[in-house]
């Protein structure tokens, strides 16, 4: 019983109702995020130590210190491996699983279900765990490797191992990123269009076709915000080596959140620690953006907006 | 035919691998502490041994149970918080108009990408300066709101009709009373999904409530975990485990009840921005 469309009612009287509505969120915003990071900045002009009284001001030097620092490098340099091996297979992984479970087959959701359950566990726990699991001689890989018949293998210390420790560690964010990951490209393929796969089938299209040629494109943006949002929690990566190696054996699995944090808070060099985490932020914008830029391009190909 | 068995093979594969860590969790904690570690082909100890868990919580060293307790405040208080203040802000993005609305969604979700690390040490400042160290003030208030539940939120409410609201507009509703009475009422999943999220994060956080705690009583059960952890060095696993179940099973418990709310959240805030 319309009669005309619904005028937008009236110009309220106070449009800024909507600001209060915000205040609150927005006031946490600036005290625990805002604030922090323009202070970071300044912190990070200054040699900053929350247990002397004299903090004085040095410019660039905690920059141009940070720059000639071999143990800042090696840190960047671990976490760029750690991210760039891990992020990936951990994507191919989960996109696999997602496609095994967006099959409609009975009893698929308890599968969803299960390889969800890491993510949600207790980080320290499941470092423990693993720590358990890679034990030399008494492990459970240990004593896979010794049913297969690798004995010398099976001794292996793979934490305390200069070349094995990181691949460990890699293997191990495989298994606890999966459900997340796999979730996400769920919400994805549940969002291409089934018509389009039984026109592709009634034009012949093989399986592997529909695949490269339908899914694929069509969930790029999927997998674009899976690789922005997993590269920069990998790149942030600490629990786990906090837990499981402390950064070593000499340094091999010192990664950059890992370095700062020991800057921060076992030498209270906070000022460099804020410097350092600065150019990690540029670092991880600048990753964004290239791997925006790559992906629009991909996705003008497509012709998808 | 083949192709579904295929599938339901590599499925199972899969669970097993995903449940192998946690099974032997379980398993190692019901070994004797002081004993053979279980292998898979002496799966099973003689006897079921619960007095790891016993030991565990009586531990004076490390209390489980007020470090239960803090984490359990903790989470309740962020949780609450966060459906408060998220489901506000959320509201006002979705729903209202106002001056510059789009330029702070916008810094709201720009905040996400900040690493933790830059904002870390400021914020344990703040909290230092306001003598929060140590409190549960510290640990709950950086928790109350966050980008990533407005953002949830907003979606949601963006996807609510729009005559509801005119129509109580007409009634002399004011925009908070449209908000309590019918925005959030209508909203219950996506609360629910918020909820859920907020709970999983708050329960598992690490960094910040090691930071910012410094004694036995005010650890949370993450932090207390590892002091636990390094206070028994790496020798005795089957009491590491049975600490290790304790502290996962909680968590586990609310995702296993509340787990379609984590699918909808994430189809939510995942891809439709």
């Amino acid at each position: 019983m319309t009669i005309s469309p619904p005028v937008r009612t009236k110009r309220r009287p106070s449009e800024m109702t909507g600001l209060w509505f915000i205040l609150p969120s927005f006031l946490h915003l600036a005290v625990f995020s805002l604030f922090p990071i323009g202070f970071a900045l300044v912190l990070s002009l200054y040699r900053w130590d929350v247990l002397k009284p004299d903090k004085p001001f040095v410019g660039l030097a905690n920059y141009a210190h940070l720059l000639r620092d071999p143990f800042f490098w090696n840190a960047l340099g671990n976490s760029a491996y750690y991210t760039v091996v891990s992020v990936p297979m951990g994507m191919a992984l989960a996109l696999g699983v997602a496609l095994l479970v967006h099959q409609k087959l009975p009893g698929v959701a308890l599968f969803r279900t299960l390889y969800y359950l890491p993510a949600v566990s207790s980080s320290v726990a499941l470092a423990m765990v693993w720590t358990f699991l890679y034990l030399p001689g008494q492990g459970l890989f240990a004593w896979m490797l010794n049913t297969l018949g690798l004995r010398s293998w099976a001794q292996v210390d793979w934490l305390q191992s200069p070349s094995w420790a990181m691949p460990a560690l890699i293997f191990m964010s495989l298994w606890t990123g999966l459900g997340p990951r796999m979730v996400l490209f769920l919400a994805g393929l549940a969002g291409i269009p089934e018509q389009l796969y039984e026109a592709a089938a009634m034009d012949g299209a093989s399986r592997w076709e529909s695949f490269r040629y339908i899914t694929l494109p069509l969930l790029l943006p999927t997998t674009f915000f899976i690789l922005v949002t997993s590269s920069i929690s990998a790149f942030q990566v600490f629990t786990p080596i906090y837990m499981m190696t402390r950064g070593g054996p000499v340094r091999h699995t010192e990664v950059i959140g890992y370095h700062i944090y020991n800057q921060a808070w076992r030498q209270f060099h906070m000022g460099m620690a804020s410097a350092q985490a600065y150019v990690l932020f540029l670092l991880i914008l600048a990753v964004t953006i290239l791997q925006f830029k790559i992906v629009s391009k991909r996705m003008e190909e497509y012709s998808l907006q | 035919m083949i192709r579904a068995s295929l599938s339901y093979l590599l499925m199972l594969l899969l669970a097993l691998f995903t449940l192998l860590p946690f099974a032997w969790m379980v398993v190692t904690s019901l070994h004797p502490s002081h004993g053979a570690l279980p292998t898979p082909a002496h799966l099973f100890p003689k006897q079921w041994h619960g007095e790891n868990y016993r030991a565990v919580l009586n531990m004076t060293a490390t209390p489980f149970l007020r470090f239960l307790f803090n984490t359990v405040v903790v989470a309740a208080c962020v949780v609450a918080g966060q459906l408060l203040l998220c489901s506000l802000a959320g509201y006002g993005f979705a729903r209202l108009r106002f001056p510059g609305r789009d330029l702070l969604f916008f810094l709201f979700l720009a905040t996400m990408m900040i690493p933790g690390q830059v904002t870390m040490i400021p914020a344990f400042l703040v909290v230092r300066s306001l003598g929060w160290l140590n409190t549960y003030w510290a640990l709950i208030v950086p928790g109350l709101s966050s980008a990533f539940g407005i953002f949830l939120l907003r979606q949601f409410f963006l996807t609510l009709p729009k005559e509801l609201e005119d129509a109580a507009r007409l009634d002399g509703c004011s925009d908070f009373a449209i908000y309590w009475r019918i925005g959030l009422p209508l909203s219950a999943p996506a609360l629910a999904t918020l909820a859920a999220f907020a709970f999983i994060a708050t329960w598992t956080d690490f960094f910040w409530p090691l930071l910012v705690t410094s004694t036995t009583e005010m650890r949370t059960l993450e932090v207390g975990l590892s002091l636990f952890k390094d206070s028994f060095g790496t020798t005795n696993w089957p009491l590491q485990m049975a600490a290790a179940v304790l502290v996962v099973c909680p968590a586990l418990l609310v995702f296993l009840l509340t787990q379609r709310f984590f699918v909808r959240g994430i189809a939510l805030t995942g891809l439709k921005g």
